[in-house]
């Protein structure tokens, strides 16, 4: 058989075939729909990805500090710890007078 | 009212407002869907490309730089989105010539009888002609689709695909090859 005239008549018969343009009832109304609801799933999505964002940074701050507060060498007064020293601070006025009425 | 042209649609458009799309989706959606009929055979793999190609216009839009037509950017992305369809599509390449309908295997014994005589216009020649094509591998079908059968240049195709000019030629003659391998194994499957 001859394979050469056999592909130019199909090639012929492809040219011959002219595609149809019709296009489904309101088609365009369809894609405008489609383009809406993307716009409010976006919305969503959006939010979303902004919460896990700050979700994720508020971790990774916690990890950090609790690396820290872990790794951290205690100092080496240790009973001198803000509590003391808060404690002092406030009780201060109070212990003064003492001192002042000794001899 | 007067109609918007369509710099001032996609303009629109592009400042948000949606339903300018749809115009413009109205007015070319006819040759987006004579584009995808030749590359597509059911209704519903037709609708899916088209909604698919209006889709990405739609989220490329502001890649559109007004340079060359709308309608050739939106042909462009059509055809793209055909030959993704046809990568993701391939399973009537594996099938035989055994299903040939009775009309077929006339036109084709007349062929083998008068090859001169034959019409090209025949039913059956446009049906055998699909199987064969639906046969090829994704680049072969696009580059014979749009050389062979559209005529267009290998300058435009390499526009149209976006691959280089030389590969254009090279998938070209490849795509030739592999046309004449498969109408060769159709004539063995129903004369030897």
């Amino acid at each position: 058989m001859n394979l050469v005239e056999l592909e130019k008549k199909l090639i012929a018969a492809a040219r011959l075939q002219v595609p149809d343009e019709r296009v489904p009832y309101a088609f365009e109304k369809r894609i405008t729909a489609l383009i809406a609801a993307r716009a409010a799933a976006d919305h969503w999505v959006f939010w979303a990805r902004g919460l896990w964002r700050a979700a994720a940074s508020c971790v990774a701050v916690a990890v950090v500090l609790g690396a820290v507060s872990l790794f951290t060498p205690a100092t080496p007064d240790s009973s001198k710890d803000l509590s003391q020293d808060f404690e002092n601070t406030l009780l201060a006025s109070a212990d003064l007078p003492d001192n002042s009425s000794t001899p | 009212m007067e109609e918007r042209s369509e710099a001032e649609l996609i303009t629109a458009v592009l400042k948000g407002d949606a339903a300018s799309f749809e115009p413009l989706v109205a007015k070319y959606s006819p040759r987006v869907f004579s584009t995808a009929r030749r590359y597509a055979r059911r209704e519903s793999e037709i609708e899916d490309i088209c909604q698919e190609v209006w889709l990405k216009a739609f989220d490329k839009l502001k890649t559109f730089r007004g340079e060359a037509p709308f309608e050739h950017w939106l042909m462009r992305m059509a055809v793209r989105t055909c030959y993704d369809f046809l990568r993701g599509h391939q399973r009537n390449r594996i099938s035989s010539f055994s299903e040939i309908s009775e009309p077929e295997e006339d036109w084709l014994e007349r062929f083998v009888a008068e090859p001169g005589n034959v019409a090209e216009d025949a039913d059956a020649a446009k049906l055998l002609i699909g199987r064969v094509l639906e046969k090829l591998s994704p680049e072969a079908r696009l580059v014979i689709q749009l050389l062979e059968i559209e005529d267009r240049s290998v300058k435009e195709i390499a526009k149209i695909t976006g691959w280089s000019v030389p590969l254009v030629k090279v998938r070209a003659f490849r795509a030739r090859g592999e046309m004449k391998k498969i109408l060769a194994r159709m004539t063995q499957e129903k004369y030897l």
